[in-house]
């Protein structure tokens, strides 16, 4: 990518160079390309962790099935869960995350780009590394909860690799939530007002603060866990006097909060989507942000339903149950609030929407399921059932991913400048809405007819066939219709419509500059002067509340801003746009000229080098410390040798980080 | 959704939940009919503004937008009328909460000390002196206070058309209280993934009418029979003494884990207790039914059968398999 300066050349720290190819994406500190980059691996996740719900569903089809053996079932399904958790729906959030935050709140990058990069690398490294185990003797089986001392079963290293691989993806969530949080509350453009953030911004916020205080809360678990089982430690071992509720505790205590982490961005995806194409504000847009932080607050006080069936006696069951019933209320305000948003706007169909109201849709039953919980009596028949597994997939399933693949479809354009097929993706969103229905809805009556969760088969004359089969059918659907979402980027990548920057008459600031954006974002940071302030660019209010366009000629998908980052499909207009007809319809950023002041270092080339605007250049090192983790983790399983090679990577990355030239140099 | 449900009632489901067949289990059930009809109704409603907002506004040439920001009164309506339902459902439930966790008092109370192991249950009534494994046989129309031990790994006993569901946590205690209407078996398992052979720790209470309640623990209290014919007391020999040959000389016996009341040596306490095997319907958590076939098959490779088994493949030949089970099949 383009940088201000040539980089200083030669020396043991000099900076990369390479704008193209694999080297660039390996040190790329661009908030975009790590997006894409986080985006791509999280889907590649999605489709493994997708293939092991697939094989699951084929041992489940019938009856005492053989598709699996009990010891690989086990590991399935382990794996199943940490992968669509931690390597699939975080990062898929951190991906829309990455790339929009920086575009949404008006700023050039993330607060800290080599640290953006680091994230990434880590995560990354944490998911290789845990799938390393099925190489090395057997994933982790304990499944993703891992419950003591179960989990210090030492026939496999298999929960050694959960123990160490965690905290790696603990490691990558802290420092991205840390980045999320200093660029927020840091690098708003001006005017941006925190009560003026699009609500994904205030999700994100949200999002990082919880990842803040509880990755550290099952960082200490792992941590025991890990000494227990390396170093014979005795903080969960019953036989040692331990207390294995101890680990129940730490986990929940973080796992609650994590369900809140991957459900938060996906309703700030909505909250999005829904007035984009209802063509209105959102409806109670304080109600919506602060039931978000309502919603991760209370998410602290409710663990301990994960325990209702562990004997902590009925104060603290009923105190639970009511911490539970409770949490459902900001919750409803959020539906209550999306179905305000659309009721009496101008409602466009389009595959984004379709996600969004499939999102409410299905989290308004997961959303009951998850009341009926609460009901301790009940629950207790309920809890590890699989009534619960078809709860918690209406909530992560129903909600998480459809809300990001609305997000994915609404921003599909931005990112890469043409626009997704829209019969196509309404096909997607059929087939899938169907093919989910048809999986997780038995589950709820299999669970009530007695079916527990986790069970390597199930035996005939209990009821439960039929159920399976459907689900089984319906999982399968599922996967067709992720070939169907594939097909739809396939064509859009060959023969995609361009998109231009504005293709939805949408209301934030990414669609104010191109699609894709030019390395630097934006020519001229916006100063905002409203809550949606690209559409007030666009629209005025006319005194009988309905909208106006400003100006005919401010149509956003009209616009190009001069960039040489511009798509090829997409030639560059001239940015001979006068500036004096731009307020207050500036649909789009400010014209060249007026960021005069922001080109300290304007040259000849500065024209096709990111307008002279200084952008941080890239980094070999965040990789380098990066890949280092998991050659530590290996190491902690086979030989000091490779912890002392993973010890030397992570301190010639760190002080190579610390000691590397800035690039502009003289 | 409604014929989903009424179908699934129709067909054979004896773990259902919606089906209790004793007092605990019909109190949750009765707040699982509240709850769940609330949620229909609730459901309904906003699933119905939902679609009707979606197609009533729907895009058709000449729509604008109304340009609300909110609507203060109707958003407090919205927080508050959830909380009062939910204030419904609360009351509720934190009643039938303390409800359930009371201990049952009173004379006749039975008593049974519940231990998960991986993959088996044993019970001890510690009362009436008896020791028993996997079928749980009670009383009809009497509370039976159960104490749940944990013993290697966690474990929950689950008996859903009795009652609800007690975690077994290793080092800790707790109690679950059960009791079935009528006489019948009723089917149950470990509800907490507890290793290789979860699937494979069922349990099954059988109900009955208290004067057979009576017979049985009267059956049980007596010691096992020394076996009448030769080949199942060369098999008694061979439970204690393990076989004489060169591999097993010095090595574990069926007695090292297995106890029977009344043969000398065998005390062992890490399987099941064995003393009234042939009395039971199932064996090695309730998978197998208790037949010579089965038998067999288990002896001559339990992990085998069950995967994860802590009793391992003995290497048994025929000839000791069948001396074992001639013995095991005299242990009414």
């Amino acid at each position: 990518m383009a940088t201000a300066v040539a980089p200083q050349q030669g020396g043991l720290f000099a900076r990369p160079t390479a704008k193209t190819g694999w080297w660039s994406w390996m040190t790329t500190v661009d908030h975009k390309k790590i997006g894409i980059l986080y985006g791509v691996t999280a889907f590649f996740f999605f489709i493994v962790g997708g293939v092991e719900a697939l094989l699951i569903r084929a041992q489940l089809a019938t009856p005492n099935g053989e598709v699996l053996s009990p010891a690989v079932y086990n590991q399935l399904f382990t794996m199943h869960g940490l992968t669509m958790i931690f390597f699939v729906v975080i990062p898929m959030g951190t991906a829309l995350m990455n790339f929009l935050l920086p575009l949404m709140i008006g700023a050039r990058d993330v607060a800290f780009p080599r640290l953006n990069a680091f994230s990434y690398w880590v995560f990354l490294s944490a998911g290789l590394f845990m799938y390393s185990a099925f190489l090395l003797g057997g994933a982790p089986d304990g499944g993703w909860f891992g419950y003591a001392p179960l989990s210090l079963d030492p026939v496999t290293d298999g929960m050694t690799y959960y123990s160490l691989g965690l905290q790696i993806a603990g490691i990558a969530s802290l420092a991205g939530a840390i980045n999320f949080i200093v660029t927020i509350i840091n690098m708003r453009a001006p005017g941006m007002t925190l009560m003026r953030m699009p609500v994904f911004v205030w999700m994100t916020l949200i999002t990082s603060f919880l990842l803040l205080f509880a990755v550290p809360v099952i960082g200490v678990a792992l941590w025991e866990l890990m000494f227990d089982r390396l170093f014979g430690a005795n903080f969960f071992d019953p036989a040692a006097g331990a207390d294995p509720l101890l680990w129940q505790h730490l986990f929940w205590l973080f796992g609650h909060p994590e369900v809140y982490i991957m459900i938060l961005p996906a309703m700030g995806i909505v909250s999005e989507v829904l007035p984009a194409f209802s063509r209105k504000p959102l409806f109670g847009y304080p109600a919506i942000v602060f039931s978000g932080a309502a919603i991760a607050f209370m998410g602290w006080g409710v663990w301990a339903h994960h325990m209702f069936a562990a004997g902590l006696g009925p104060v603290a069951n009923s105190a639970f149950a009511l911490s539970t019933m409770f949490i459902a209320v900001p919750t409803g305000v959020k539906i209550f609030n999306w179905i305000g948003t659309i009721w009496g706007g101008s409602v466009r169909l389009t595959t984004p929407f379709l996600f969004s109201a499939g999102f409410v849709s299905m989290f308004i039953i997961g959303g009951l399921s998850g009341v009926t919980h609460s009901i301790v009596p009940h629950d207790a028949q309920q809890t590890d059932t699989y009534y619960v597994v078809g709860h918690l997939h209406y909530v992560l399933f129903g909600g998480s991913i459809f809300g990001l693949f609305s997000g994915i479809y609404y921003w599909w354009p931005k990112v890469f400048g043409r626009l997704l097929s829209e019969k196509i993706g309404k096909f997607h969103f059929l087939l899938m809405l169907v093919g989910f229905n048809l999986t997780f809805m038995p589950f709820h009556i299999l669970g009530l007819l007695g079916m527990p969760r986790r069970q390597y088969y199930f035996p005939a004359n209990r009821g439960f066939e039929v159920w399976n089969l459907l689900a089984s059918i319906g999982a399968f659907t599922i996967a067709v219709s992720i070939l169907v979402f594939l097909y739809n980027v396939a064509v859009s990548r060959k023969k995609g419509e361009a998109a231009g920057a504005d293709p939805w008459d949408a209301r934030t600031l990414e669609w104010m500059t191109t699609s894709p954006p030019p390395e630097h974002n934006f020519d001229a940071i916006p100063v905002v002067r409203h809550r949606d302030d690209f559409w007030y660019r666009k629209y005025i209010t006319t005194p009988e509340g309905e909208s106006a366009r400003v100006f005919a000629g401010g149509a956003a998908s009209d616009e190009e801003q001069h960039s040489s980052e511009a798509a090829s499909d997409e030639p560059p207009s001239s940015s001979a746009e006068g500036a004096s007809d731009r307020e207050p319809n500036t649909a789009g950023a400010a014209p060249p000229e007026s960021s005069s002041e922001e080109r300290p270092h304007a040259g000849a080339s500065a024209e096709e080098q990111g307008h002279g605007i200084h952008l941080p250049s890239p980094s070999y090192f965040p990789l380098l410390t990066a890949a280092g983790m998991p050659v530590i983790g290996y190491g902690f399983i086979y030989s000091p040798i490779l912890l002392a090679a993973g010890a030397v990577m992570l301190l010639v990355g760190a002080f190579g980080w610390v000691l590397e030239p800035p690039a502009e140099e003289a | 959704m409604a014929a989903f449900a009424l179908s699934a009632c129709s067909t054979d489901t004896p773990q259902s939940v919606l089906q209790p067949q004793g007092e605990f289990a019909r109190k949750a059930d009765a707040l699982w009919d509240i709850t769940f009809a609330i949620a229909i109704a609730v459901f309904v409603v906003v699933q119905g503004l939902l679609l009707y907002a979606i197609f009533r506004y729907r895009h058709k040439p000449g729509r604008e937008a109304a340009q609300f920001h909110g609507n203060t009164r109707l958003e407090i309506a919205m927080t508050i009328i959830p909380a009062l339902i939910l204030l419904g459902l609360a009351v509720p439930t934190v009643a039938t909460v303390f409800d359930l966790a009371a201990e049952p008092t009173g004379a006749d109370v039975i008593h049974i000390s519940v231990e998960g192991r991986q993959f088996w249950w044993r019970y001890d009534y510690t009362d009436l002196d008896i020791v028993t494994a996997n079928e749980l046989h009670i009383p009809t129309g009497q509370p039976i206070d159960l104490s749940i031990e944990g013993y290697d790994v966690n474990h929950s006993f689950w008996v859903p058309r009795l009652g609800g569901t007690q975690d077994v946590v290793p080092g800790r205690t707790s109690r679950l209280t059960l009791e079935a209407d009528d006489p019948g078996t009723y089917l149950g398992q470990c509800k907490e993934f507890c290793g290789l052979s979860h699937s494979n720790m069922n349990l099954r209470v059988i109900a009955h009418d208290p004067g057979d309640f009576e017979q049985w623990v009267s059956d049980q209290q007596e010691p096992a029979a020394a076996p009448s014919d030769s080949l199942a007391a060369e098999g008694a020999e061979l439970f204690v003494n393990g076989a004489a040959d060169a591999q097993f000389a010095g090595g574990p016996s069926c007695a090292s884990c297995h106890a029977i009341e009344g043969l000398d040596g065998a005390v062992g306490i890490i399987g099941p207790n064995l003393t009234h095997f042939a009395a039971r319907n199932t064996f090695a958590g309730a998978i197998f039914q208790n037949n010579e076939s089965n038998l067999r098959a288990w002896l001559a490779n339990p992990p085998e059968r069950k995967p994860g088994s802590q009793m391992p493949n003995l290497q048994l030949t025929t000839g000791q398999i069948d001396a074992l089970v001639a013995y095991l099949q005299t242990l009414e």
